[in-house]
């Protein structure tokens, strides 16, 4: 009994052609999807809370940080606050909190930072390795004070994909408050350049590259992702299918 | 228990429930795992040595995009062949660590594919070689036990490539590396581990074309029936 090369071929591909269209449908999509909270529950599980991404020497710096998703906004908005050297760009921090933040770039550098060296993990596969300078995340919302109810917290961004949906990403509580979520100002000991997100974008070190927004605008606490783009809580969520937790 | 040997011609049970129940799983789980990997790799079709490794960095290898027919979705989407990767993933690994522990106590692996005295002398390593290169398959009862070469691929492919397989794809995932940083290191780097699990991946898929040419070389109807309902009849002499 010989089984020719073609007919192994068109087997492959008639199986493959049937799983793609298992995925079409609903129940199959959602269990296939599900497995996001699997994985995030056993991770969440395995790891303590407060669990460190790996920091590096200054020797193991990527020679060339790879930039990736928008190189520039390129919005008259944008492009007037890069003309002014960010001096009129404001961070504002609203939504479920007491008080409402607007902080300047001066105003960010004043604060105690932190200093990391991480990898950075495309969801593509690659890996970069640089030298973050920012202001830990939890500093700006213990400044704020969350209000009870707050269960995310949502990034907004300067840019916008190429069907002109705005780029946001969302974390929750436990990577928001998590020592290695900074808001950095710095790669490599210069200020950010614009294709790696001047003047601020989010590190949050134990997930994937599009989890860490450029171009930060402003910072929303809220109760619920639903309402907020199209409910995903990302960009990549809402748009390709993504996963929301991209610790895996 | 009867101690007069089977006759050839006759009918036997050669494979377990549980080892029947596990092959099955893992062609479907495994062809899952390599077709949406392929997808996967697609994103970025180059491998590199290290912690880190990027398109400005020094590449080993640079293929092209692997073709539709061969990924799993058919058309270019990482986050489908992400969902089918890591949905197939954990049933694998959990199978996979099931029919090891299942398998120590059973005694499966102590009676079958552990090597017997004698076995791994090199004259016995080279008949067998011999033996297969020739297509003189065993007869008689000689058939129901594994051959030196099909132990030692068996014992590879269970207790080094699957787990070598699980646990680099495990590094690939940022928060599987902060929980187990020791993990990532002991493959030299999240760029390492990545051309390590591809490495592993294609020597699986050539463990699979050598087991199903042989299975083909073997008779595969009595092979196909001994794995799908355990009964397998013992091979006569050869003409």
């Amino acid at each position: 009994m010989i089984i020719g090369r073609r007919s192994l071929l068109l087997g492959a591909a008639t199986t493959l052609a049937g799983c793609d269209r298992l995925a079409r449908q609903e129940s199959v999509r959602n269990a296939l999807f599900s497995a996001e909270n699997f994985h995030k529950w056993a991770q969440r599980s395995l790891m303590a809370r407060d669990a460190l991404a790996a920091e590096f020497r200054p020797d193991q710096i990527s020679p060339v940080f790879r930039a990736n998703g928008t190189a520039n906004p390129n919005t008259p908005e944008y492009k007037a606050l890069w003309r002014g050297d960010f001096a009129d760009w404001r961070l504002r921090v609203d939504g479920l909190v007491a008080r409402n933040l607007s902080l300047s770039l001066s105003q960010l550098r004043t604060l105690p930072h932190r200093e990391q060296i991480t990898r950075h993990d495309c969801v593509e596969g690659w890996s970069a390795i640089g030298k973050w300078r920012g202001v830990p995340l939890k500093t700006l919302l213990d400044g704020a004070g969350l209000r009870s109810g707050a269960r995310y917290i949502v990034f907004h961004c300067a840019d916008s994909m190429g069907n002109g949906q705005p780029y946001y990403e969302s974390i929750d509580l436990i990577d928001a408050f998590h020592p290695q979520t900074i808001l950095a100002f710095a790669l490599n000991d210069r200020p950010l350049s614009v294709a790696n997100g001047a003047p601020l974008r989010l590190r949050v070190e134990r997930q994937l590259g599009y989890k860490q927004a450029k171009y930060l605008m402003r910072i929303e606490a809220v109760e619920s992702l639903a309402a907020i783009g199209g409910g995903k809580g990302g960009y990549w969520e809402d748009h390709a299918g993504y996963d929301w937790y991209a610790g895996i | 228990m009867d101690s007069t040997p089977p006759r050839p011609g006759s009918m036997v049970a050669r494979h377990r429930l549980s080892t029947r129940a596990w092959h099955w799983l893992n062609a479907l789980l495994l062809y899952i795992l390599f077709t949406s990997g392929l997808g996967i790799f697609n994103a970025h079709p180059r491998l590199y040595w290290g912690q880190y490794g990027a398109n400005f960095d020094r590449a080993w290898l640079t293929l092209e995009r692997f073709p539709g027919w061969i990924t799993l979705p058919g058309h270019y989407s990482l986050a489908l062949s992400r969902h089918w990767h890591l949905a197939a993933a954990p049933i694998f690994a959990f199978a996979l660590l099931a029919y090891m522990v299942w398998s120590l106590a059973n005694r499966h692996v102590g009676r079958d594919l552990a090597f017997r005295r004698g076995e791994l002398a090199p004259h016995h390593v080279w008949q067998d070689i011999l033996d297969h290169a020739r297509l003189r398959f065993p007869t008689g009862v000689a058939a129901l036990r594994y051959n030196v070469l099909q132990k030692a691929s068996y014992i590879a492919v269970i207790f080094l490539l699957l787990p070598l397989l699980v646990l680099t794809g495990l590094t690939m995932s940022p928060g599987m590396n902060a929980a187990w940083p020791w993990l990532v290191d002991l493959f030299g780097g999240r760029q390492s581990a990545r051309s390590i699990h591809f490495i592993a991946a294609f020597a699986l898929v050539a463990f699979v074309i050598v087991h199903l040419l042989m299975v083909v070389l073997a008779g595969p109807v009595n092979e196909l029936r001994s794995m799908i309902t355990g009964r397998y009849r013992l091979p006569g002499p050869r003409a």
